[in-house]
């Protein structure tokens, strides 16, 4: 469950837009929430909503315009791009849609890496022990191409998990997958959370999987809206 | 490492089960490539190529027969000592450039060198990009960057270990025209800077041009060789106790 302590994440005023060729085109348009300690938050959104732009932001790989991202108390937002690199490695876990494993490394030495590249420490017991913990005992030594779509996606999420983030950004993980393999890794993400207290912001485009978070947010006109909010205003 | 390994098939078959059937997709092939060496390795989709490399490169076993990089056999190696030849003798290069994206550039590049506990990959990848004149790009993020830029770091990446071996699965299969010229030209120079093996896949006559030797394939067998002096008695059937993983 979420703490009921302050956020781990605040998002205040948050703008971003894209010029290309002296055409400005907004994305964020001063858009405010937050992520609570703990907290599974899934957000829906057409495409070009702005969700990626929303998630680059918040992993600290691209700055906004105007306004603030604290993680944890600190001015994200205010960090230097070498600071925004250690704080991602180490309390931030990224998985995406598709290319998340290094493809000439087996699935436990994807997972050694990032600890390695975070603390210098290749943690291979823990590597091994996460990647049994999602069903993956017996593929540890596998390559990514001898792995099936879900099997893929749950080793990339034991790589996402290996230095113990306090925030896991998932986007469109299940993309690729079918209904069965996308449920398992979503449910193994949730069950993350409740284990370790981990808070995770689910980016995904089936309102099924969007609602197994305890908390639903949709991005639309460059705003972040509680999704019980949004479905009042298109009524 | 700072000079090329040798490369030595001998009667080297690869059969996969599929849902329609079995696949013999490598179909006894014998290849002597010499230390140093540039090859190309031509063919029509679905002749084999990428397999033959996959088992060069000890991400496959073969069925039956011998893959050897310098002294070492690789198709008898178990999973633990492969993971630690590719990492360790080679260089990958592939059509995507599995660049990735919450990395800069020049930490891409050290990924490779943080594996084997490199304690200044940083520093040495850095130099890297620079004598590439992608000095400018190490601090970037991969969607910062053109498909070229991205693929030439993806060639640097493989190179910054100075492997024995570099291996590359149609690297410029994703490029325009001007593009695959720069990506293999710095390929050929990677080579001849570390003194690599280079054994390249593609499908642009240029590009298999440039190198050294050119082996085409056709239905897993080799049906052409530039320098075929170098290959020839190897092509036969495998010895008793050369199938893999029978000695």
């Amino acid at each position: 469950m979420a703490d009921s302590g302050p956020a781990l994440v605040q998002v205040e005023g948050l703008r971003k837009a894209y010029r290309d060729a002296g055409v400005e085109t907004p994305v964020l348009t001063g858009t405010s929430f937050a992520l609570g300690r703990g907290e599974t938050v899934s957000m829906v959104g057409s495409s070009g909503a702005g969700k990626s732009t929303l998630l680059s932001i918040l992993a600290g790989l691209m700055l906004p315009d105007s306004g603030e991202v604290r993680f944890d108390g600190e001015a994200l937002t205010g960090k230097g791009e070498a600071e925004r690199a250690t704080l991602r490695a180490r309390r931030i876990g990224v998985v995406l849609q598709r290319d998340n494993l290094i493809p000439f490394l087996t699935a436990a030495e994807n997972v050694e890496l990032a600890s390695e590249l975070a603390y210098g420490d290749r943690r291979a017991d823990l590597a091994r022990q996460l990647l049994a913990e999602l069903g993956l005992a017996g593929r540890a030594d596998d390559l990514p191409r001898r792995l099936s779509g879900g099997e893929a996606q749950r080793a990339a999420i034991a790589v996402a998990l290996v230095n113990k983030p306090d925030l896991l950004l998932a986007d469109e993980v299940t993309g690729e997958l079918d209904s069965e393999s996308a449920r398992r890794v979503v449910e193994l993400i949730l069950a993350a959370s409740a284990e370790r207290g981990l808070t995770v912001l689910l980016v995904t485009h089936s309102p099924e999987l969007a609602r197994l978070a305890q908390r639903r947010l949709r991005v639309a006109n460059g705003e972040v809206l509680e999704e019980a909010d949004a479905e009042v205003i298109e009524r | 490492m700072s000079r090329g390994s040798s490369v030595s098939l001998l009667g080297v078959y690869k059969h996969f089960q599929t849902d329609a059937g079995p696949v013999q997709a490598v179909n006894g092939i014998g290849i002597e490539v010499a230390p140093g060496a540039s090859v190309a390795i031509t063919g029509p989709s679905g002749c084999g190529k990428s397999t033959l490399l996959s088992l060069i490169g000890a991400l496959e076993r073969p069925s039956r027969g011998r893959v050897q990089i310098g002294e070492v056999a690789v198709s008898k190696l178990d999973e633990t000592d492969r993971a630690a030849i590719r990492r360790e003798l080679i260089g990958f290069v592939f059509q995507s450039d599995n660049l990735q994206p919450f990395l800069t550039a020049v930490e891409n590049v050290s990924l490779q060198l943080a594996l084997s506990g490199a304690d200044d990959g940083y520093e040495r990848s850095l130099t890297l990009l620079d004598a590439l004149g992608l000095g400018g790009a190490a601090g970037k993020y991969p969607d910062q960057l053109s498909g070229g830029e991205r693929q030439r770091v993806a060639v640097a990446r493989a190179l910054v270990h100075r492997p024995a071996l570099i291996l590359a699965d149609e690297p410029t299969g994703a490029l325009d025209v001007d593009n695959s010229s720069v990506v293999a030209d710095l390929l050929r120079e990677a080579q001849a800077e570390v003194g690599a093996t280079l054994i390249v896949i593609t499908h642009d006559p240029a590009v298999a041009a440039g190198l050294d030797r050119q082996i085409a394939l056709s239905d897993g067998r080799v049906t052409a060789d530039s320098k075929p002096a170098l290959s020839g008695a190897v092509d036969a059937a495998p010895h008793a106790g050369e199938v893999a993983g029978g000695v």
